[in-house]
């Protein structure tokens, strides 16, 4: 090749102006604005107990959101995890009430119940691929809520040790056990999103599952550990769940799908894949549980709450669609 | 109004976009009854120039006249009214839908608001009874092949009273015998007074069909030429505005040990009894007519599908290979013959997409190493010189050609033996062919095995060692690079079923 | 052997006659357990019951197929449900028809909401559907101030409507039938009905072919919120109360029974006959489950196992289908 060869640039050239217009601060924007909407509100939110306690509002939910950002990154969903929810924590609560399971034994079978729901949807999914995510997991969805009307019927299942309840209720000083466990986790999920191999190959699934499978990436496996993990997050949430109101019931848990689903969209993962980034998605948690929690303080009756995140649900997804929100782009897999 | 030789033409079209001029001051005329080739590299305007014939896009400058008439198109519905049509390459049709429905689409017969379904069934399997086709109007779309969709939408071009039929790259995807039927349609059609203007990469659709040739070359009109008095070399120095010398430089590379071998290999429905070996340093060429099984076979050898029976060795050694992740490590790289939708992942930078086979490598124990995979993907970006500014550009952004460069580079960047290359100059304009055969020349002296599925037979006798050819799932020939003619290749790919006795038209052997 | 074989072709060739042979071995089998299914009784409740269903599958249908979802659908009924009872109760003056068109009126409205908002918002559709389940939701709610409307507040009029019928058959019955007779009627023959397939089948090449693909969504949408806002209106006739949890968790159902009925997800595919099956499937599993001593409790785990199962069996005849072809192609 006599020809001198072309060089191609492999450095990033850095723009201010495109790192700022970026969704996560247009988020964080949001946020700021929920916060000061609050404060307003109540002279005792800003007081570092009240904003923790705040979290102990919503935080419970999140847990699904966590592993919801790998299902809508490689451009999936699963509408089953508010059922898995219910029937890991019926099932808990069974095996310790009625069959005299100890309370330490039952918990962990509520987390292997959990994983075991999450897996049965990726195995169906991984093994009959012609199949959709929406419709399997709809059909979980009433499958496992029905096994846990089945077991329970309509009744309660209450009576559970005293500590049980710290697993909620308890604090390490002023912080909650639970915004401890959620922050290490968000941590780990962040990571593994952002800075591993898994990560980089979910966004090549969810970008182009063909083109990943011709460049080695084995996608039914990815897609098994996926839904494993939606799973094993809902039976997370179950038991602090359970923990809070100390008593279960079948119905527990409902819309939970949602809203987690919410709270990813919100956050700047694209339903169609391949797209987002997971600390949007966390911003996105504590805008929403914020949100609720300053109109819970105004005693904000719940059907207006549910208008509210309906509304701005729909607003966070259309924005960026108008003119003025294609200002804030969303990105693509990790830094590019 | 003046009497004009020509059914159309159009002075001056200019198209911008954002950033780009697609056309710039083209002048074209068509004469009633002709079949003009319109020609040029990828990315030369003539989609766009087609897309403003049939009113998609409206031309920032220029005129157009129709009959005599100035005319001026708001939109697709205006070009259809006034009798022109256009066959696209990739079939826009409704697969869930019929025939007759696909046909009528847009135009079904309505009495009192009530669709006539009886009246549109008979209608259409007129039309199709006149094509020869060999399929029902009220079959399912999505069940027929490319070349039985091509014949709907030349039947829905005749359903609306086309006068005028532009066909963009008509031949692409079918086999020499349904190209030879749409030949036949064709003229058919110009003999009944259609005007027709076709885009094709192959010399031999025009030097077949056309009368005369128009050729764009970056946006600019460089001419038309009776096609019978134009040589290969002309065309070829007016599409591409340089030398193209040697064409194909296969260096002599001295052949080493054997790499790939299979053995009787075969599944079921698609293939069987499939066995070739290839060595070091050897182009192995698979040819054959689309849809003889070539793509099937590299596929189940990369892991993609299982085979039903047979073996597979690599070095000597047996080796069973259950999925892309494995042949890969075992040293099998595949170029897939869909380079937008297998090879690539459109949306990302380059450089992403070069080192995505080999993440895992470059990783610590899973952790993503940036600053080896930049260094990694710079090399060999360069190496395969792809016409991109920084790792960053998308793969989108870049021209077919150089999409095609990353999926080579993208193979490189694995540690792999053998290459499986499944049509890799498909849909790739002259000089960005001319790149490619270098770097196969390149990789064949560096030691590789190379397998490469081709239907064009220029490069099949260029660059190929040894020739497999393949007819509905069985090895029909293997020949040797020197004894191997286009007509022996042709013979040995078509079905016994056929009569050898198709005139064999003077195709010139050329790119 | 190759007699079966050949039958079983034909009768698995068509989803819709494979599923009136599943209907019918499943009857026959309820039968056996219970006399009194089949009785004229059961039958008249058994259908009074899917027709709800049915009326909402029907817009469903459409919807899913051009490819799109709609969730929303249990908090329009409500909503209309609700407001329509409303107006009853403060007008109770009102003939019953001018309750029917309000709820239908409300519907629509609903419905155009999640079509413009789907089709000029850009938003995807089990989002939208998703934003607005809980606007609607709310809003009922809200409206009603957190109360139910009671029977005594509703118009006995507009009660017996689902009391009363035509000849010993239910209104209801006779309501969902026109509606059947003219979707399947608008989109067999109608233009703007085979647009509906054509941009479900592939919005490409619609688009090109100059349709009008928001148009046909928002249209869509909006006749899937009318038909809510009957199916709502005729929910408080029926169950003579609105309250604000009417209607929660049907969409599934109704997607069940769409699925059921072989209507595609992906769209471009999908009959009214079909739909009607799927109906009818769900509404024997309703029916006949307390009749053979299930539990009521055991319901939902049951269906969700059909549907699964029903998925997987789809999947299995492609798969066999798909691999004989093969083997036929002899090489």
């Amino acid at each position: 090749m006599a020809q001198p060869k072309r060089v191609i640039v492999a450095e990033k050239v850095f723009s201010w102006k495109k790192f700022f217009l970026q969704w996560e601060w247009f988020l964080v924007l949001v946020f700021i604005l929920v916060n000061v909407m609050n404060m307003i509100i109540s002279p005792y939110y800003l007081s570092s107990s009240g904003l923790l306690t705040a979290t102990s509002s919503f935080l419970e939910k999140a847990f699904i959101a966590l592993p919801m950002v790998f299902v809508l990154v490689i451009g999936e969903i699963d509408i089953s995890v508010g059922s898995t929810v219910a029937l890991s924590s019926v099932i808990m609560a069974v095996s310790y009430n009625k069959l005299g399971i100890p309370m330490g034994a039952a918990i962990i079978i509520c987390l292997l119940v959990g994983t075991l729901c999450g897996f049965i949807n990726g195995i169906i999914l991984t093994k009959f691929t012609e199949l959709f995510p929406m419709i399997v997991t709809l059909a979980t969805m009433i499958l496992y809520r029905g096994i846990a009307v089945m077991i329970l019927e309509d009744q309660a299942s209450k009576n559970f040790p005293s500590w049980f309840s710290n697993i909620f209720w308890g604090k390490i000083g002023s912080v909650p056990y639970m915004l401890l466990v959620f922050i290490v986790f968000a941590v780990i999920f962040g990571i593994v999103l952002h800075k591993t191999t898994f990560g980089r190959r979910l966004y090549a699934i969810g970008s182009n599952k063909t083109a990943s499978k011709y460049a080695g990436i084995e996608v039914q496996k990815i897609r098994l550990i996926v839904y494993t993990l939606a799973g094993l997050f809902a039976s997370v949430t179950a038991i602090f769940l359970t923990s809070r109101m100390g008593s279960t019931r079948p119905n527990i848990g409902e819309g939970y799908e949602l809203e987690a689903i919410s709270m990813v969209v919100l956050g700047g993962v694209s339903t169609a894949g391949g797209k987002g980034r997971f600390v949007g998605a966390v911003i996105a948690i504590f805008i929403i549980g914020f949100l609720r929690y300053g109109l819970g303080l105004i005693n904000t009756p719940a059907p207006t709450m549910l208008i509210i995140i309906g509304a701005l649900l729909i607003v966070a997804v259309m924005f960026p669609n108008l003119k003025l929100g294609n200002l804030f782009k969303r990105k693509t897999g990790t830094i590019e | 109004m003046s009497e004009s030789e020509y059914v159309l033409e159009l002075n001056g079209i200019t198209k911008i976009f954002p950033g780009v001029k697609a056309l710039d001051k083209v002048h074209f005329q068509l004469k009633p009854g002709e079949i003009h080739a319109l020609m040029g590299e990828n990315g030369a305007g003539k989609s766009t120039f087609i897309k403003v014939i049939t009113g998609v896009h409206k031309a920032d400058e220029g005129e157009m006249i129709l009959d005599g008439k100035k005319v001026d198109f708001q939109g697709p519905r205006d070009a259809q009214a006034a009798g022109i049509a256009a066959i696209y390459q990739h079939i826009t049709a409704y697969p869930h839908l019929s025939v007759t429905e696909n046909i009528f689409m847009g135009h079904e017969k309505v009495k009192f608001g009530k669709i006539q379904w009886n009246a549109m069934h008979a209608e259409a399997n007129e039309y199709l009874q006149k094509l020869h086709a060999d399929f029902s109007e009220k079959d399912e779309m999505g069940a027929l092949s490319v070349a039985q969709q091509q014949m709907v939408e030349i039947a829905k071009a005749l359903s609306m009273n086309a006068r005028i039929i532009i066909m963009d790259e008509p031949t692409a995807a079918l086999t020499q015998t349904e190209s030879e039927q749409l030949y036949k349609i064709t003229e058919t059609l110009r003999d009944h007074g259609t005007s027709i203007i076709f885009i094709s990469h192959r010399f031999e659709d025009m030097f077949r069909l056309a009368t005369r040739v128009t050729i764009l070359r970056d946006s600019h009109y460089i001419g038309t030429y009776n096609v019978h008095e134009i040589t290969n070399d002309e065309l070829i120095r007016a599409m591409v505005g340089r030398e193209i010398s040697d064409l194909f430089p296969k260096p002599v590379v001295e052949i080493g040990e054997e790499v790939l071998r299979v053995e009787n290999i075969s599944r079921t429905g698609y293939f069987k009894n499939i066995s070739f070996s290839v060595k070091k340093g050897e182009i192995l060429g698979l040819t054959g007519l689309v849809g003889a099984g070539r793509t099937e076979v590299c596929e189940t050898i990369f892991g993609i599908e299982n085979k039903s029976s047979g073996k597979v060795y690599l070095d000597g050694k047996e080796v069973d290979i259950k999925n892309p992740t494995q042949a890969m490590k075992l040293g099998i790289g595949y170029l897939p013959e869909d380079r937008q939708h297998q090879g690539l992942i459109l949306d990302w930078g380059i450089g992403r997409n070069i080192t995505l086979p080999v993440i895992g490598e470059l990783s610590n124990h899973s952790w993503l190493n940036e600053k080896k995979e930049l260094e990694l993907a710079k090399k060999l970006a360069e190496e395969v010189d792809t016409k991109a500014v920084t790792l960053f550009d998308t793969a989108s952004s870049l021209s077919g050609g150089n999409q095609q460069k990353i999926v080579v580079a993208k193979l490189l960047a694995a540690e792999v033996k053998v290459i499986i290359l499944d049509e890799p100059t498909k849909g790739v304009d002259v000089g960005a062919k001319a790149a490619i055969y270098v770097i196969m020349g390149e990789l064949a002296k560096q030691g590789y095995a190379i397998v490469m599925v081709s239907s064009e037979m220029p490069e099949i006798l260029g660059m190929c060692d040894k020739i497999i050819v393949m007819c509905e799932g069985k090895v029909t020939g293997e020949l040797k690079r020197g004894e191997a003619t286009q007509e022996m290749i042709l013979e040995k790919a078509m079905a016994k079923s056929h009569h050898t006795t198709e005139k064999q038209s003077e195709v010139r052997i050329n790119g | 052997m190759d007699k079966i074989k050949s039958i079983t072709k034909v009768l698995t060739k068509s989803r819709e006659i494979s599923l009136i042979f599943v209907l019918i071995i499943l009857c026959a089998v309820i039968q056996l357990r219970n006399s009194q299914f089949l009785s004229l009784a059961n039958i008249n409740d058994l259908l009074v019951n899917a027709v709800i269903m049915s009326i909402l599958a029907i817009g469903m249908m459409c919807v899913l197929l051009i490819g799109g979802i709609d969730i929303s659908i249990g908090s329009t009924l409500a909503l209309s449900g609700m407001i329509c009872a409303l107006v009853m109760r403060d007008n109770p003056q009102l003939p019953a028809i001018f309750s029917f068109m309000i709820a239908i009126g409300v519907g629509l409205i609903c419905g155009l909401l999640n079509g413009l908002v789907i089709a000029k918002g850009g938003v995807i559709p089990i989002i939208a559907t998703l934003g607005f389940m809980n606007i609607f939701r709310g809003a009922t709610y809200l409206v009603a101030n957190s109360q139910w409307v009671h029977k005594e507040q509703i118009t006995p009029d507009f009660q017996n409507f689902t009391l009363n019928g035509l000849f010993g058959i239910n209104n209801m019955i006779i309501v969902s039938v026109v509606c059947y007779v003219i979707f399947a009627f608008l989109l067999k023959f109608n233009r703007t009905g085979r647009k509906i397939y054509a941009v479900g089948s592939n919005p490409e090449a619609a688009e090109i072919s100059g349709i009008n693909i928001k148009t046909i969504k928002i249209l869509v949408y909006s006749l899937m919120g009318a038909l809510s806002g009957l199916a709502g209106a005729l929910w408080v006739s029926k169950y003579a109360s609105a309250q604000g949890d009417s209607g929660k968790g049907i969409e599934m159902d109704i997607i069940a029974a769409c699925v059921i009925g072989g209507v595609s997800l992906s769209g471009g595919k999908g009959t009214v006959l079909g739909v009607v099956l799927g109906c009818l499937s769900l509404g024997i599993l309703n029916n006949a489950l307390p009749l053979i001593n299930v539990s009521s409790f055991w319901q939902d785990a049951i269906k969700g196992v059909i549907i699964i199962i029903a998925l997987i069996l789809n999947v299995m005849t492609q798969r066999t289908l798909d691999r004989n072809n093969l083997k036929r192609r002899e090489l």
